[in-house]
């Protein structure tokens, strides 16, 4: 995709070649460089594991706290052939996404909603962006315990954390991607006939969506974090309770095993999103290098 | 709507003065005492040193602005928001650059409440005339300013305007592109004679395209001079700077704006 320049590494032609040759030499370069980076990706991942390993294998670390490769493998495999101590793990990890997701999923809508909405009336935007940066202050997981307590251990208290973890990054940027919105945009849309709500739909919105965008690349991850401390606090199942539970059992495999997971659907969503982003974007000049 | 147009100028700004107060509470007069007058069809330059105004007075224009006193009026009738029979064409680049060509030519009439078929029937014709119909699917980044400047042209002119209004809207181009230009507005506006107002620094600009020039004096602004450029029509910008008239017009004006240059020059580097 990106266009990469003939480096000193490419062969150097004699007058006369074709370009399809120059093209075809050039491919090989940047097709071997792809396998070059891929290959020492592969000996980094296997290096570290195979030290950790070893290192477990020989006591040079403990086992009992830092657990092993093999270690963790073999709780991942117990956990999906035979389920947890709470029930199957497809279950547990069920549990821990659907208050994710819907923790993300109304926590976005409503960041976007409100960031707009607000970064389009400074009126409403003076009066309240006090209360704003006062509850923004507040270190969310704090509200982990308060939850709890009002609304349970259910579903219900880790989404509204998940919900508000996700929503003030997301009402942040879309607040300030509406601000950032040219002004000879809005006022060339205006003159062209368009209506103040024509003006937030056909511009502001779409120059909001590159920082909204970039928010919601995080805040998946936010909601997961939400969903876990939540669980952590109080919950009968999830991912964070499997945590929490190995935890208690000086079960160092199991933790590692579900930090694995969770690593796992986060980049599983980070690269749906990804995809979703450049449909959206396709506008963008500098996209064709976002991949590489 | 106002009846009997061929009566009333097309655009008129009378006494008008434009203040801006800061934050904190300290005025800044933009223009004073400013009167302009512009025939239907007539094609007004206007001229003055940098920053010292030229901007406000389309501002004031298109209803954008509201005057702080005096009185803006279009057709015999007095400003209220923004006037429909108002086009405008930016400085600085003012295409949706996540639509593609035609939809941004497609923007105007949508906006208005055609319907899409019909706005892509004008749209493609309108990109026919500044020479862009291979160019419908591309976006704005993928051409070049000249091109994107001709995309801003037939999104402006789509819409008809009685009342073209331009700020420096070539100062951005590369002086062979401009000259390009030049042709291209000339020929679209004689096709329909809309009345314009033309912002421009450069005042060999405004002569070869102008009926009247107007030199503001440096800020506040306020009306200098008014210079009738007598030149025959259809011109032929590239060719006329060469003919005595013009240096002779260019020079005369010059003479005049050159003064209010050095005081805005000599104020700015007193504020440095």
């Amino acid at each position: 995709m990106t266009d990469t320049p003939l480096d000193s590494t490419a062969p150097i032609f004699r007058a006369g070649t074709s370009d399809a040759e120059i093209e075809a030499a050039a491919f090989k370069v940047i097709q071997r460089r792809k396998r070059a980076v891929f290959f020492w990706q592969i000996v980094i991942l296997v290096g570290i594991l195979g030290i950790w390993e070893l290192a477990s294998n020989q006591l040079w670390i403990d086992p009992f706290f830092y657990s092993s490769p093999s270690g963790i493998i073999a709780r991942l495999y117990e956990w999906i052939t035979e389920g947890t101590a709470e029930g199957s793990l497809w279950f547990n990890l069920w549990v821990t996404m659907e208050e994710a997701l819907i923790g993300f999923v109304t926590g976005s809508v409503a960041g976007v909603l409100v960031g707009i909405g607000l970064g389009r009336n400074q009126f409403l935007s003076d009066i309240f962006s006090v209360y704003i940066k006062a509850i923004n202050s507040i270190p969310r997981v704090v509200l982990a315990p308060i939850f709890i307590m009002i609304m349970g251990l259910g579903l219900a208290s880790k989404v509204a954390l998940a919900f508000i973890m996700v929503f003030f990054v997301v009402f942040a940027n879309a607040f300030q991607g509406v601000r950032e919105a040219d002004r000879n945009m809005i006022a060339n849309a205006r003159i062209l006939g368009a209506s103040n709500w024509q003006v937030t739909r056909t511009v502001i919105v779409p120059s909001a969506m590159s920082w909204i965008f970039a928010s919601l690349h995080v805040s998946f991850g936010f909601a997961i974090i939400g969903a876990i401390v939540g669980e952590f606090v109080g919950a009968r199942f999830g991912i964070g309770q499997l945590i929490s539970i190995a935890k208690g059992t000086f079960d160092a495999a199991g933790m590692y095993a579900a930090i694995i997971l969770v690593m796992i659907v986060t980049l599983i969503a980070e690269v749906i999103m990804t995809l979703i982003e450049n449909r959206l974007a396709k506008w963008r000049p500098q996209q064709q290098n976002d991949m590489q | 709507m106002q009846q009997n147009p061929s009566q009333a100028p097309a655009i008129e700004l009378i006494n008008v003065s434009r203040r801006f107060v800061s934050p904190t509470g300290k005025s800044l007069t933009a223009l004073r005492d400013f009167n302009m007058t512009v025939e239907p069809g007539e094609f007004v330059a206007v001229v003055g040193p940098t920053g010292c105004g030229k901007s406000t007075t389309l501002n004031l224009v298109t209803g954008l602005a509201k005057p702080s006193a005096g009185e803006v009026r279009l057709m015999g009738g007095p400003v209220n928001g923004i006037d429909p029979r108002v086009g405008f064409v930016f400085q600085t680049d003012a295409l949706f650059p996540w639509r593609n060509v035609i939809d941004n030519v497609m923007a105007g009439p949508l906006f208005r409440g055609k319907s899409a078929a019909e706005a892509q029937r004008t749209a493609k014709d309108w990109l026919a005339r500044v020479g862009l119909s291979r160019f419908e699917q591309h976006y704005p980044h993928q051409l070049s300013g000249g091109m994107r400047k001709r995309v801003s042209l037939a999104q402006t002119f789509i819409n008809e305007p009685e009342i073209l209004l331009m700020d420096e809207p070539f100062s951005a181009l590369d002086v062979q592109t401009r000259t390009v230009m030049h042709e291209e507005l000339l020929r679209l506006w004689a096709e329909r004679k809309a009345s314009v107002v033309f912002v421009t620094h450069d005042l060999e600009e405004a002569v070869a395209l102008a009926d009247k020039v107007y030199v503001l004096t440096a800020g506040p602004a306020t009306v200098k001079s008014v210079y009738p450029i007598d030149l025959p029509r259809p011109r032929v910008v590239a060719d006329i700077r060469y003919e005595p008239r013009f240096i002779e017009y260019c020079r005369t004006i010059w003479e005049d704006l050159r003064d209010e240059v050095e005081t805005s020059y000599r104020r700015a580097s007193q504020a440095a």
